[in-house]
């Protein structure tokens, strides 16, 4: 009954039906309804699949088994050039070094004040609550491509452009928005009477805060960061207007000027690719859960 | 549950409401946050606004300061064939894809409550690869995979007879280039609606669902009649999320086509681009997102009030 947030209660939830609901099917409809079942399931899995699968096998080949007509569908031999010239290539070492730079400064500016706005929301009632929880839901449905003009017309202004700085500053209203939602579930989910029972033992309101409820919110923050990483990691349209010096750059706007400069070269094209994807992959697959219980968590009544 | 609502529910706090001083403390919480959203959407929003109704050009950008024209920018666009072109393109490619996009994830989610164990965590598995799949590298992928001389697509489509795609280039005509772009858009975007329909199918009730079949509703029944309606507040949340987001796609056609899409393949947001960016008339540029933004409006409200009332934290 309380509200999106409380994600990982709902996929909890969700988990132990499952099982009652499998368990279900299987008398209603009998086993080759289930084979059947599979059998497009792992369809499904192999078109949605493949393309990664390709990226990664195309990574590995050396340049004449990319370059064939017949495809060679397992990469034998398999050869490390392609990530080689893939690093090799100008600025990369340096557009890492910026992405993690705009990663880091917007993960840790973004979750501190999501933290902050997310206790407000969570555990006082104030005049303008509603109104700053339609703003914040409001707000991430604001066209983000829309703001590119004015936001690189202000920049520019200030003297902001080709600098990371205001890109931060943007990625920072961009996650802000779901990180407090997000949070104030978690917030929401610890019970007030630990952080009273704190005050008691005469802890202050602050106090109780920082020692009671911040590590038991844990789980939640190490979610809203991943998230934060992610978007910041993968963004590109602002990150290609507003950084205009290639040494600037963060890492997909290295990637999407792979093939522009000097065409396409499905080799090293697709060792870069992996490269950009790797670290995000391994970060979503602890954020997942998260997200997923995000949007359904309460909104069904059972 | 929240102190707040706790508050307003139970106790104390009821009994002596007027006695109770003028708290600081959560506006100082905040304000840092609120600060940040503001500056970064709120202002520039209104901003783009401003310059829509100024021509802000080359000299205007080393100035700093546009000239006021009025509604002359809206009159250009408007009267401007290409620009209708482009969002009528615009629309017809959101509703393509949010329909594929809503129909193929309903189908692969109501296939997940099917399947056996081990197969819907492989599933799953291959969903949130996907998922996590930056929007550049997923461009990347797809444009290998749909090259025209090496790719593996006009490969295997000459191979099932399906014409002779040897030497095809996908995107010498528009049509067929959208076709990729779309592609690439509802294969992105399959994971999140499909995981999220999912995991709300779960939350069905099975006796409502049982009752239905005892009363001898077929499962095609049972579906449209028994869980579209209790999914119905999923439904539209994740229909104007796919809106909003397929309605403002860029990346998806402007890297795709390798930073030059010719005229034929502009939608709203690369139009816009194009406008601001391309030939500097950010004036130009500022009132077709102004455009894009109205269209979108309506969408957005419709996705707050039910987020909401699904949160019933408006109610």
């Amino acid at each position: 009954m309380i509200a999106p947030g409380t994600a990982h209660q709902g996929v909890r939830v969700g988990r132990g039906r499952t099982e009652t609901r499998a368990g279900y099917r299987i008398n209603l409809r009998g086993r080759t309804g289930r084979i059947l079942a599979d059998i497009t399931g792992l369809a499904v899995f192999a078109v949605m699949a493949f393309p990664l699968y390709w990226m990664i096998a195309t990574a590995f080949k050396p340049g004449r088994d990319i370059l064939s007509l017949t495809p060679k569908w397992i990469p034998a031999p398999i050869t490390l050039q392609n990530f080689q010239d893939a690093i090799e290539r100008p600025f990369f070492f340096d557009d890492v070094k910026n992405s993690l730079f705009v990663v880091g400064g917007t993960v840790l500016i973004s979750l501190a004040l999501a933290f902050l706005a997310a206790v407000a929301v969570a555990r006082f009632g104030f005049k303008g609550r509603t109104a700053f929880i339609i703003l914040i839901i409001g707000v991430q449905m604001v066209p983000l491509n829309a703001l590119i003009i004015p936001l690189y017309l202000m920049l520019d202004q200030v003297g902001q452009t080709d600098s990371l700085p205001g890109v931060i500053a943007v990625y920072l209203a961009v996650v802000l928005p779901f990180m407090i939602w997000t949070l104030r579930g978690f917030v929401a989910n610890v019970p007030v009477e630990l952080e009273e029972a704190a005050m008691i033992d005469g802890c202050t309101r602050v106090e109780a805060f920082l020692r009671v409820v911040f590590p038991l919110i844990g789980p939640g923050l190490v979610a809203t960061a991943i998230f934060g990483f992610i978007q910041a990691w993968n963004e590109y349209i602002i990150a290609y207007v507003l950084l205009a010096s290639p040494e600037n750059q963060t890492l997909t706007v290295w990637l999407a000027s792979f093939t522009t400069n000097h065409g396409p070269q499905w080799g090293p094209l697709m060792a870069a690719a992996t490269l950009t994807g790797l670290p995000v992959v391994a970060f979503f697959l602890i954020l997942q859960r998260w997200l997923a219980g995000g949007l359904t968590a309460g909104a069904v009544k059972g | 549950m929240g102190a707040a609502i706790a508050a307003r529910n139970q106790g104390p706090a009821l009994h002596r409401p007027r006695r109770r001083r003028f708290n600081h403390l959560p506006y100082a919480l905040i304000t840092p946050a609120s600060l940040a959203i503001f500056g970064i959407l709120a202002f520039p929003l209104g901003m783009l606004v401003y310059l829509s109704l100024q021509h802000y050009g080359l000299r205007e950008l080393f100035l700093h300061q546009g000239t006021w024209v009025g509604l002359d920018n809206f009159r250009t666009i408007l009267a401007d064939p290409l620009f209708q072109q482009v969002v009528v393109r615009s629309l017809v490619f959101t509703v393509a894809n949010v329909a594929l996009t809503l129909i193929l994830s309903t189908l692969i989610a109501l296939l997940m409550l099917k399947v056996s164990r081990p197969i819907r965590t492989i599933l799953m598995g291959g969903l949130v690869f996907v998922w996590a799949t930056p929007v550049i590298v997923a461009i990347d992928i797809w444009q290998w995979m749909f090259d025209y001389e090496f790719g593996v697509i006009n490969y295997l489509l000459t191979q099932i007879h399906a014409g002779n795609f040897i030497h095809h280039n996908w995107f010498d005509n528009p049509f067929q280039g959208f076709i990729v772009i779309t592609v690439v858009v509802v294969w992105g975007a399959i994971p999140f609606v499909t995981i999220t329909l999912f995991a709300a199918l779960l939350q069905v009730p099975d006796d409502v669902l049982e009752a239905a079949e005892i009363d001898g509703a077929k499962p095609w029944q049972t579906f449209w009649n028994v869980t579209v309606p209790i999914l119905k507040p999923i439904f539209l949340i994740v229909i104007s999320l796919s809106t909003i987001w397929d309605f403002q796609v860029f990346n998806q056609v402007y890297v795709m086509l390798n930073q030059r899409p010719s005229s034929d393949y502009f939608v709203i947001a690369v139009y816009s681009y194009r406008e601001s960016f391309g030939i500097t008339q950010y004036g130009l540029g500022a009132a077709i997102a102004v455009v894009m933004v109205l269209i979108l409006i309506v969408v957005t409200f419709f996705y707050v009030r039910q987020t909401l009332q699904t949160a019933e934290i408006g109610a």
